[in-house]
């Protein structure tokens, strides 16, 4: 007894400021270099909310600057609607306080916490307030707040409020200083690259110290804001519909049509003759029982998958690849969006893309990158199903080498849209896995996996062929000559192999003893009247037969020779030179031809 | 073979292949030829010969990539190379042709494994040893000690040689062309065959050939082709027991095999390099159990090439498996010299006579 009330007495309510202050790892600020990315994604999660609501591109201005010993100073600015004065205190200094919980669609920022949470370690490491400056419009003055946030009571402390002189018309500028350090500097600039991959329709401007980015929008067109949705009855939890119904003044049938989605009248008197209440019943006076058996009538009458085309706002195959063409040199890139798909009555969309060669690492695993709802995921990435999914895969089967992960030039997008992405935890870096999810993610890759092979394969037709080429033009030749020398027999005329083989417009370059021979040969069965591009550091001066017209640009010459081929015949041009630079014949079809460089 | 009759054979059979190139040149076809697939998986056993050889898959090399053209075009320099070797009767190493190589431009070797690699497919191909187009190794052979006598044609003139009287404390020199070599007399009852320096200079140290009259011979490891043809001869020619006495671990029993059954890499001339009557004399793990010799845990790798040899058609008799099976079960694995332990003259005195009695060979 004694022990009890001992203990009583130190029992008492915990703000959620404060359990997040001890628990900041739940919301991604476990290390201070985490910090920094994670305040600049909650920032600009916003501000491309914002913007999206407001129907602006977004324009969006990033700063990091040291002020002191491993104090950092964050200030993120957007052209968004900006927020009333009277609200932005709680918006900043108060966990937990949001405008998009209540909603079903498809947004970045979700519970409220991200850049409450901003401030909030900045007033643990540093001591100093938020500062945040806010316009809603051309006619209204901008406001300048320092906020902190009181964190017993998690309510907002304002240190100062005052009208501002602002060049923006609208928008949001929010600087947080903190203690941190920029050693994850690479892992920021990647945060932001990926970010504008999905954002193609918004411009970043980054000024990191003394250095400044920009990533630039390759879509001018301002992104259609999701709508919110009614619940679906099948994802639907029992408190919820209990306080649904406690709010309700309306009769059991009209509550079903009105607050759910999907669920028509026919729907709505099924799930009523299933749970056996009258449908012209009051459901604010409904018992637990009753609710209980309602909501297990709602989730077996079968109904529609919830409409996704409103609530959700997937990129598109067109603006992926665009984005990331933009951000990153590959030789392919192909995209695909699924049709949306629904879990546990939460709609979604998974949207994949591939791309491969280019500027990507030739070796080692493949580069994933992964997204929620247009933001990308930057850490936990083998706790996730998007990478459980890819490795999944059987990418051998499409000409890549796998060890888990595919190996190689490859890179691998992955998009989840949902009204309800499924994160592992608050801090959101990792998807859970959702069978349904997975399931899509899966059929994606596959679809794309087919499409790259069928690129690998062309390429490596191609390769093949000029590979072929190059041993029939170049080493049988030589084969033949040694051969001779062998069998102490006359030299063997190796062109009707070639002829045979190629049936092709052959042009042969090569330099022997300071003169240069390009010898074209006609192999198919048909006339061609073809010009020859020859550039290299020759001038072709006392060619044999002189070029059309030369140009020099940079110590470059570009000769070219034009002329009428007829099946079956060479023809032949010699100059004094070194030899070396590019060869190239324009006048016929790119199958139908074959230029091979001897003395490489 | 006289010298006269296996360069007439290497010069009619290289000349073959460039012929048929050649002729399909002239065809208008793209040259090729046919080689043996080099792999653990075309290796069969020929009852007839008892020694493993290459199976009948076979690939086709056709000139029609850059990549075959090139092999091609190296084989044809090579023969060119040999050709001249055999007219002018000179002779080069390996490693020496590697760096010829530097001036046949697009059919330079990129490495040296490639030239031996080429090398050893003409000898499958013409069915001539490597000895026949003047090429030598660059090892040089093992050593051979004991009552017998050969005749060596060397750069002097025709030599007889007695392998225990002419021959200093470290023996007979085994040349890398063992091919002219006569086997003239010998005295002997059996020879062994020792994986280390050590054992076989204990044993003409102990006068062990002398007291027993055994020829030994020094395998040096791995032994090279020309002492493994050698060991193939003195057993044809002579019928003598060959015994091999090698350390007591899983790499020491595949120096055996290669001995007595022929090596993956050679299985094209497994006829005239193994010695299928070779016997493996030890160390056998049941020693280690028995003289309770000192001895070192087996390591992982151990434990799986002792594993890979339960499966490995070689190994496939009662006796393997009984000795792999309780050599697996102990743990522990020996090297020959460990017999030391027991005093200097323990394994010429105790280990080998009992050893050989048992076995049946004195």
């Amino acid at each position: 007894m004694v022990l009890a009330e001992e203990l009583a007495k130190q029992q008492r309510s915990i703000s959620v400021a404060e359990f997040f202050e001890k628990n900041k790892h739940l919301l991604g600020f476990d290390s201070p270099t985490r910090g920094v990315i994670t305040t600049i994604k909650e920032a600009v999660d916003n501000a491309l909310d914002a913007c999206e609501e407001a129907q602006v591109l977004p324009d969006i201005y990033i700063s990091i600057k040291k002020t002191g010993p491993e104090v950092f100073r964050i200030i993120v600015e957007d052209n968004g609607p900006g927020i009333v004065p009277a609200q932005v205190p709680f918006v900043f200094g108060k966990l937990l306080y949001g405008s998009r919980f209540h909603q079903i669609r498809q947004t970045r920022g979700q519970q409220g916490i991200g850049i409450s949470a901003a401030v909030l370690y900045a007033q643990l490491t540093s001591g100093l307030p938020a500062v945040v400056i806010s316009r809603t419009g051309a006619k209204e003055p901008a406001h300048r707040f320092e906020i902190l946030i009181k964190i017993e009571t998690n309510e907002p402390d304002i240190i100062s409020e005052q009208p501002f002189e602002w060049d923006r018309i609208h928008g949001t500028r929010v600087q947080i200083e903190f203690k941190s350090t920029m050693s994850a500097k690479k892992k920021l600039l990647e945060y932001l690259r990926y970010t504008s991959v999905v954002n193609p329709h918004a411009r970043f401007r980054v000024e990191l110290d003394d250095e400044a980015f920009t990533f630039e929008r390759v879509s001018q067109e301002v992104i259609a804001c999701p709508v919110a949705i009614q619940p679906h009855p099948h994802g639907i939890e029992f408190g919820q519909l209990k306080r649904m119904a406690a709010a309700s003044e309306e009769k059991l049938i009209d509550f079903l049509v009105n607050g759910f989605s999907r669920v028509g009248k026919k729907t709505a008197q099924e799930m009523c003759d299933k749970a056996g209440l009258k449908p012209a019943l009051k459901v604010k006076g409904l018992g637990t029982e009753e609710l209980k058996n309602l909501l297990a009538a709602m989730q077996s009458v079968a109904v529609p998958a919830p409409p996704t085309t409103q609530c959700l706002s997937p990129i598109g195959e067109d603006l992926i690849r665009r984005g990331l063409d933009k951000e990153f040199q590959m030789d392919f890139v192909a995209a695909r969006t699924r049709p949306s798909s629904v879990y546990s009555g939460h709609p979604f969309v998974v949207e994949a893309a591939i791309g491969y060669g280019g500027k990507l690492p030739p070796e080692g695993n493949a580069t994933i990158l992964r997204f929620a709802n247009r933001v990308p995921l930057m850490y936990q990435q083998g706790a996730c199903a998007v990478t459980e999914c890819v490795s999944n895969v059987n990418w051998k089967s499409y000409n890549i080498s796998q060890q888990g992960l595919p190996l190689g030039p490859v890179l691998i997008l992955v998009h989840v849209a949902s009204t309800n992405v499924p994160f592992t935890s608050e801090s959101k870096d990792a998807i859970a896995s959702i069978p349904e999810i997975e399931k899509e993610i899966v059929l994606a890759l596959q679809d794309l996996g087919r499409e790259l092979k069928t690129f690998l394969s062309r390429r490596d037709r191609n390769k093949l062929a000029e590979d072929r080429a190059r041993a029939v033009c170049a080493v049988i030749p030589e084969i033949a000559a040694k051969v001779s020398e062998i069998v102490e027999k006359p030299l063997v005329d190796t062109t009707p192999i070639e002829g045979r083989l190629m049936h092709k417009l052959i042009a042969k370059k090569w330099t022997t003893a300071g003169s240069v021979t390009i010898e074209v040969n006609n192999y198919t069965s048909s006339d061609v009247e073809i010009s020859v591009y020859d550039i290299s550091t020759d001038n072709a001066a006392g060619a044999d037969m002189p070029p059309a017209f030369s140009t020099e640009m940079d110590g470059q010459f570009t000769k070219v020779w034009k002329m009428a081929i007829p099946k079956h015949t060479v023809w032949r041009v010699t100059y004094p030179g070194k030899g070396g630079g590019m060869l190239d014949i324009r006048g016929i079809e790119d199958n139908k031809k074959m230029v091979v460089d001897l003395d490489v | 073979m006289s010298k006269e009759e296996l360069d007439a054979r290497s010069m009619k059979a290289l000349m073959t292949i460039a012929s048929a190139w050649y002729d399909q040149m002239t065809a208008g076809e793209i040259p090729s030829i046919s080689l043996p697939t080099r792999t653990k998986y075309n290796i069969e056993y020929d009852d007839a010969s008892e020694v493993w050889k290459y199976g009948d898959k076979e690939s086709l090399r056709t000139a029609a990539t850059a990549k075959s053209a090139t092999h091609l075009l190296k084989m044809a320099y090579v023969i060119g190379f040999v050709k001249q070797q055999l007219i002018e009767n000179r002779s080069s190493t390996l490693r020496e042709m590697y760096y010829i190589s530097e001036g046949w431009k697009r059919a330079k070797f990129g490495a040296q494994d490639e030239s031996n690699f080429l090398v050893e497919d003409l000898e499958i191909i013409s069915d001539v040893p490597r000895e026949g187009f003047h090429l030598r190794p660059e090892e040089n052979g093992a050593s051979i000690y004991g009552p017998m006598r050969i005749r060596e044609p060397t750069r002097r003139g025709l030599k007889l040689i007695h392998c225990q009287d002419d021959v200093g404390s470290a023996g007979y020199s085994i040349p890398n062309n063992v091919e002219n070599l006569e086997l003239v007399d010998h005295d002997a009852k059996f020879v062994i065959a020792m994986e280390t320096g050590g054992m076989y200079d204990r044993l003409i140290e102990n006068g062990f050939d002398e007291e027993h009259n055994a020829i030994l011979l020094h395998l040096k490891g791995q032994p090279a082709r020309s002492t493994r043809r050698l060991l193939n001869r003195i057993s044809q020619t002579w019928n003598l027991p060959i015994l091999v006495f090698t350390d007591g671990d899983p790499w020491s029993y595949r120096i055996y095999a290669s001995v007595a059954y022929g090596a993956i890499k050679s299985a094209h001339m497994s006829e005239i390099l193994a010695t299928p009557k070779a016997q493996f004399l030890g160390l056998q793990p049941s020693d280690i159990r028995d003289y309770n010799l000192p001895s070192d845990k087996l390591s992982d790798k151990d434990v799986e090439a002792l594993n890979a040899e339960l499966t490995d058609p070689r190994f496939a008799t009662e006796y393997w498996k009984k000795q792999i099976n309780l050599q697996l079960e102990l743990g522990l694995k020996s090297e020959q010299q460990a017999f030391a332990a027991r005093g200097l003259d323990f394994v010429t005195k105790k280990y080998l006579p009992a050893r050989l009695t048992e076995m049946g060979v004195i």
